[in-house]
């Protein structure tokens, strides 16, 4: 068989290139190797129709959970892999609190492992910022770089301590390391389980105020200042926070953020009309329409750099509790793209900047070899069907985790092709069980 | 049945006509009350499991009354909500003890959402005994079963409720049920202690006891629970006692002479009421607790009576 293959009819939008147009991309031995409007087939070339599609760079996602190590009853790197790519992403940052934390080169090199034996997206592990993301020592970035990882972070919780805060910076900065952060202030978040407010009132259940996440990164901008280092701020959620980044950026620091499809669409007003359903129990908490629009808006303007899943598979032993006990986080990796589409629909985001914030967007905030489909470029690309509808239906979900809020809601639009390194690892109705 | 519900989990999903058709029940189940054999065989052969993960003896003894008056068996089943800790979950507790074939399922819970949880997993109907600082459906309904015995009628009427508010499922399902009524809210307490947004829920908020009192035609004067504080939201007793607290003379010279003071009881008293304002004239603390067994009788009758019975059938 060939080893060409050529995508044609489709719309190409790539944002990096400045590409939105119909255009065949033509790939060769894995790479990119052009993207025009007219492209002489030879007689034994794959096709790859594509009329009425979008063919964009693959996805890439700063922000999954894939719970291997110690949790594969949850998600394995596989499995985690099958979901991104049946959601277009074709690479995937993995979240280092894992069991045991990835704080070393042994898991960082057994999640590479794992996700070589799969072969489906590309896994590019973050390390954790302390040891055992115990927030007291640091870990050992030069290693962890040198294993393969992209970034650092102690995700599932903040670094309490500004003091460490301040040396992670100073020591990541040696290794070119970015930290991605998780900005709650635990002392204001106490027992809280949802936004503080109207809804939580309601509910009577314990409220999180806005503040909690906004303190954190105005502390965490300042110590980008004094150290130089380079701060990625995960999981945004608040206006507070989007002002604070918007004028971190103004001022030219190092400073970048993300958003999760779930804080763009949803409210805490949704965790009420939920009746307790677990499947809105995240963490940050789905915040006031004010901070909803605020981060429309930050994305929208380039304030917020990318749009990550959180993706954070959980079994029913986890979810079927009472809400406060409830852990925290849903799959996102196949409905994000729809669920984004909703925003253009809306009117809230121009289709260029929501694939721009799914590809050349999060590949520049770690400096991934990612998000275009410039000649050369790896060939990962999503095919996507924007005029598609369909129904949620948690079983049909490549993802171990059923935790969404999305369940049997009607969506719009669905990744029809996944193609990673010039290879289709994902094509809609083939991987259905 | 009540009206449209299966279950008594919040009134801020019953309607003014499901909330009346309860106390409207009560009455006739208060008269019961005051019979010198207090058994009816209404609800004989029908079981009541009480499922407690927080201790009140008050309410559970409250809902066995009832539940015994009425001649249905009750059972009480006693749990910490650490049992979840220890493995078993909620669900599994609730779908052992509906193994049992009970009729209700009355269950009290440490966090909010818990009966509504139940619900989902269980045949039989579930009553709320109070969840987190959610709702206490069964309190909200005796509350305004007290008030239109003892004001003719809650339209127009005015109710002050006062204290921790962010921590009170009381006050919750008061606030739901009074504007059905046709009554105006007022809260007051110390800000600390007020939840956010609550002015969302139809009441106005008002830190100063005096203000919120005046003119008002019943208060309700909340429980301090120093033990579901977690966070420092006083400096101490002393001072909120000062500040919040009704003693004989700002009664006397606040309130107006129809006034009522309710109470949820337990009392600390000196706290949120001295004694002789808890004790005196104007307090129906006691006729709460009796009101509150015939709510409780009316509630178990709807749900597991005739009328439970044939929507089951
Ligand atoms: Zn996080
Ligand atoms: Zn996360």
């Amino acid at each position: 068989m060939s080893d060409v293959l050529f995508i044609e009819g489709g719309r190409v939008i790539d944002p990096a290139g400045g590409v939105d147009g119909v255009r065949t991309v033509v790939i060769r031995d894995g790479k990119v190797a052009e993207v025009a409007e007219r492209v002489e087939r030879p007689r034994d070339a794959r096709v790859l129709d594509a009329r009425n599609r979008w063919v964009t760079p693959g996805f890439v996602d700063l922000h999954v959970h894939l719970r291997e190590p110690g949790q594969e009853y949850k998600e394995t790197v596989a499995t985690g892999a099958r979901a991104a790519v049946a959601g277009g992403f074709t690479a995937v940052c993995a979240m280092p609190n894992t069991k045991p934390v990835n704080d070393c080169a042994a898991v960082t090199e057994l999640v590479l492992a794992r996700a070589a034996a799969a072969g489906l997206a590309r896994v590019y592990p973050v390390g954790a910022i302390s040891k055992g993301s115990g927030g007291e020592e640091l870990a050992e970035y030069g290693e962890l770089k040198a294993s393969g990882c992209v970034a650092l972070s102690d995700d599932g919780r903040p670094v309490m301590s500004s003091a460490l805060m301040r040396r992670a910076l100073e020591y990541a900065r040696a290794f070119g390391l970015p930290l991605t952060v998780h900005e709650e202030d635990l002392h204001l978040v106490g027992k809280g389980v949802m936004h503080e407010g109207a809804a939580a009132t309601r509910l009577g259940l314990k409220g999180i105020p806005s503040q909690a996440e906004d303190v954190m990164v105005l502390r965490d901008i300042a110590l980008v200042e004094l150290t130089g280092g380079r701060l990625h701020v995960a999981h945004v959620s608040t206006a507070g926070a989007v002002r604070a980044i918007r004028e971190a950026k103004r001022r030219g620091l190092p400073v970048t953020g993300e958003v999760t499809p779930h804080h763009l669409a949803l409210t805490d007003d949704d965790v009420a009309a939920s009746g307790y359903s677990t499947d809105f129990k995240m963490n940050p908490p789905l915040r006031s329409a004010d901070d909803v629009r605020a981060c429309r808006e930050g994305l929208a303007d380039g304030t917020l750099d990318a749009i990550a899943t959180d993706h954070a598979p959980h079994s029913a032993v986890e979810k079927d509790v009472e809400f406060d006990a409830a852990a925290n986080g849903i799959v996102g990796l196949e409905t994000a793209f729809s669920v984004c589409l909703g925003l253009v629909r809306e009117g809230a985001l121009t289709e260029r900047r929501l694939v721009e914030a799914l590809t050349a967007g999060p590949a520049r905030v770690f400096g991934l070899p990612a998000g275009t489909l410039a000649r050369g470029a790896a060939a990962d690309v999503a095919v996507l069907d924007a005029a598609a509808e369909w129904t949620l239906d948690p079983a049909r979900l490549q993802s171990k985790g059923r935790n969404t809020p999305w369940k049997g809601r009607r969506l719009a639009g669905r990744c029809t092709h996944t193609i990673v390194g010039g290879r289709i690892v994902h094509e809609e109705g083939k991987a259905d069980r | 049945m009540i009206g449209r519900h299966k279950h008594c989990i919040a009134l801020e999903d019953f309607s003014r006509e499901e909330i009346l058709e309860v106390i409207d029940l009560a009455v006739s189940m208060k008269e019961v009350l005051q019979r010198p054999i207090k058994k009816v065989p209404s609800l004989r052969g029908k079981m009541v499991v009480n499922l407690f993960f927080e201790a009140s003896t008050r309410t559970r003894s409250s809902f066995e009354t009832a539940a015994k008056i009425l001649s249905a068996d009750a059972l009480n089943w006693t749990s910490s909500s650490s049992s979840v800790t220890k493995g078993e979950t909620l669900v599994d507790t609730a779908k052992n003890l509906e193994a049992m074939r009970p009729d209700v399922l009355v269950i009290r819970h440490s966090a909010g959402g818990a009966p509504r949880l139940v619900a989902e997993h269980v045949g039989c109907s579930v009553v709320s005994a109070g969840d987190g600082a959610h709702e206490h459906p069964s309190q909200g309904l005796l509350d305004c079963f007290t008030l239109r015995e003892k004001l003719g009628t809650l339209e127009g009427k005015t109710v002050a409720i006062v204290g921790d508010v962010s921590h009170s499922r009381v006050a919750r399902s008061d606030l739901h049920a009074f504007p059905k009524l046709g009554a105006k809210v007022r809260l007051c307490g110390p800000p600390t202690m007020m939840p956010a947004g609550v002015e969302r829920l139809g009441a106005t908020v008002h830190t100063d006891l005096r203000e919120a009192v005046d003119g008002a035609d019943a208060v309700i004067m909340l429980r301090i629970q120093h033990e579901r504080i977690g966070d420092p939201l006083i400096p101490g007793t002393r001072e909120y006692s000062k500040v919040w607290g009704l003693n004989a003379k700002k009664a006397a010279d606040w309130l107006k002479p129809s006034c009522v003071i309710l109470h949820p009881g337990p009392i600390n008293r000196g706290v949120e009421l001295s004694p002789e304002v808890a004790d005196g004239p104007r307090s129906v603390i006691l006729d709460q607790v009796q009101n509150g067994v015939a709510v409780r009788m009316a509630i178990l009758y709807l749900l597991a009576g005739g009328a439970g019975e044939e929507a089951r059938a």
